[in-house]
């Protein structure tokens, strides 16, 4: 039990009731935060979008519209809710559930700052650290899914069961690029703790930084990332899962009121810990340039910098996905199936492939400068042969007898 | 790359100004001929000017208007001359604001303002009796709960008789041929009609410009063939 609550300091030695507060107020703050930060985005991006569609967006609710959110919330709270007759009630109620929950807990395995002491306790400013942590966030988005699926089967209808069976099969074709870019990290850095994969890549000088040639691996590995971690929120341009022109509203066809909130609240939630996901695996995290004129044990470099450094780098991604949603149109389904399959997983496997061979020619003191391009090369030429293996568009594909 | 193209044209709107006017909160500025709903003007001693003609009813399109006209009083006339409008009632349930009204009006009695937000909860509201429809002792509409009146919209009620000289005959636009209204006096004309160069002008230059687009059209061609 020890070890695995090691990682933190806070939870090494005696666990005192100070101790049991101290983990008390974390979960109380990163739960508030959530939301806020969820409240926010929601905000951010109806006026970004906005911004981008030459309108001004939500403009009456508090200064500038800040409060647009809560307005909503509030009013679906006072909203009239139902439920259709063929649907399966317990597991209608449930799924709005099952589906936000994940989310908040994935978000516990995130450091959004540095060590820290409260009350003569030295602590991470993350929730939790596990050992397993990476794999703690595999499950989560997994089982995000569920609420998806089964808010689509349990409404008895339609069109809420064709979303949900698009959300799985999108899902599964993604959940393997998603993991496979993980693991490129995850052999670079040899370890699965959040704050172990930070630290690995916390910033120390532009020299180490170009000679790792871990970098040119590692763009091709968040690019995969994102377009997969894109996908695995129904974000668009990979929303096929509510396609209001197809499929009315999706899996929330039949959601009503609070429930329905729940399924945004769910869906948002999910963009911000997919972007907080990214910022850990792939920008360092809380890590940045210290202000050089404090100390070094200040509240401002040691509470507020790598909180900074968290939210400039998590705003940057979040805007990214607010772009997105306002440049590019909906993919269709053989396009999302296309990019998936073909693309994304070949690429993926390559790019791990690459980071064995920096992190191998690291470890051996190989020339990287030589070994690294070479891999490169290797991996384009392997691409190569295998889209040569496939079938073209209009090639009918021969049955297996 | 057709991509980065996409992110460039919503980047580069990011920049450019917005149209939106905050609506309820501020309103555009509406023609001077716009039609909204309606006043009975007054001249400037208070006395009605509708005389109980009729012809508005008449014209009407809509038939939204009835009137009955009376002999006026002779020891309190209500209008200068020998009848007054003594029942003038406006259906908005069926108006259409053609302003037909308008301009079939002998005397100018009934003109329009640039009021077009009210709406109704129930359907006696919608029905405007003369008492509500007449002007106030200071020229200007009198105001129901249900109307959201902002700026000046009751500014220029007159708007289309200004603008209309006499018999449509460009010779007299900008001649003053209307009476005086009760709270504004004298209304001048509206200015930047045709007799403007600039206007004449713009006029060649878009009657050009149909010109070469007439030309341009394939049905153009097919013709000439």
């Amino acid at each position: 039990m020890s070890a695995v609550l090691a990682a933190d300091p806070l939870l090494g030695g005696d666990i005192d009731l100070t101790v049991v507060l101290i983990v008390i107020a974390k979960t109380v703050v990163i739960f508030a935060l959530l939301l806020v930060l969820v409240m926010f985005y929601i905000w951010f991006l109806r006026k970004v979008i906005a911004d981008m569609q030459n309108r001004v967006g939500p403009d009456n609710a508090g200064p500038w519209g800040i409060l647009q959110t809560l307005a909503d919330g509030i009013k679906f709270f006072f909203k009239e809710q139902s439920i259709p007759d063929t649907a399966d009630r317990w597991v209608f109620r449930l799924a709005p559930y099952l589906s936000v929950l994940p989310a908040f807990l994935a978000f516990s395995i995130i450091p959004i700052g540095g060590k820290v002491s409260i009350a003569g306790h030295q602590t991470y400013l993350q929730l939790a650290d596990p050992p397993i942590g990476v794999l703690f966030l595999l499950m989560m988005s997994g089982i995000g899914l569920y609420g998806v699926m089964l808010a689509g089967w349990a409404s008895g209808s339609k069109y809420p069961l064709l979303g949900s069976v698009r959300a799985s099969a999108q899902l599964l074709s993604y959940e393997a690029a998603f993991g496979l870019s993980v693991v490129a990290v995850l052999l670079h850095s040899g370890t699965l703790s959040t704050r172990g994969i930070a630290n690995a890549q916390a910033w120390t000088s532009w020299h180490s930084f170009v000679t790792d040639w871990y970098w040119s691996v590692a763009i091709v590995s968040f690019v995969i990332f994102v377009i997969a971690a894109v996908a695995e929120t129904n974000h668009p341009p990979f929303d096929l899962v509510e396609a209001e022109q197809e499929l009315v509203g999706g899996f929330h066809t039949e959601y009503t009121g609070i429930r329905f909130a729940i399924f945004f609240l769910a869906e948002f939630m999910n963009v911000i810990t997919m972007s907080a996901i990214a910022v850990t695996l792939f920008l360092g995290g809380p890590s940045g340039p210290a202000l050089g004129f404090l100390p070094k044990t200040g509240v401002v470099n040691v509470w507020l910098m790598p909180i900074f450094w968290f939210f400039l780098k998590l705003m940057a991604l979040l805007f990214g996905t607010v772009w997105l949603r306002a440049s590019l149109p909906r993919l269709r389904y053989d396009q999302l199936m296309d990019l998936g399959w073909k693309w994304l997983i070949e690429i993926s496997f390559l790019a791990v492939m690459v980071t064995g061979v920096v992190v191998v020619a690291r470890d051996q003191g190989w020339e990287r400068w030589i070994a690294v391009p070479a891999a490169f090369g290797g991996a384009i030429v392997i691409l190569g042969l295998l889209r040569m293996c496939m079938p073209r568009r209009d090639e009918p594909v021969s049955e297996v007898v | 790359m057709g991509l980065a193209k996409g992110f460039g044209v919503t980047w580069r709107q990011m920049f450019r100004p917005r149209v939106t006017t905050p609506y309820p909160d501020e309103k555009r500025p509406k023609p001077e001929r716009f039609h909204g709903r309606h006043v009975l003007n007054r001249y400037e001693d208070g006395m009605e000017k509708c005389i109980g003609c009729e012809l508005c009813a008449g014209v009407c399109p809509a038939q939204c208007i009835y009137v009955r006209g009376a002999d006026n009083p002779p020891d309190a006339p209500v209008s200068p001359g020998e009848r007054y409008g003594f029942v003038y009632e406006i259906n908005y349930l069926r108006c259409i604001h053609c302003d037909l009204c308008v301009e079939a009006c002998p005397t100018e009695a009934i003109t329009e303002t640039k009021l077009f937000e009210f709406s109704f909860s129930n359907r006696e509201d919608a029905i405007y009796t003369k008492a509500e429809l007449l002007v106030g002792d200071d020229g200007r509409a009198k105001r129901q709960p249900w109307e959201l009146w902002m700026g000046g919209e009751d500014d220029l009620t007159s708007g289309w008789m200004r603008a209309t000289a006499p018999s449509g005959d460009i010779d007299f636009a900008g001649r003053i041929a209307w009476s005086n209204e009760l709270g504004f006096g004298e209304r001048p004309a509206e200015v930047g009609q045709s007799e403007d160069e600039a206007d004449l002008e713009s006029d060649v230059a878009s009657s050009e410009s149909s010109e070469s687009i007439e030309a341009a059209a394939p049905g153009g061609v097919e013709h000439d063939a």
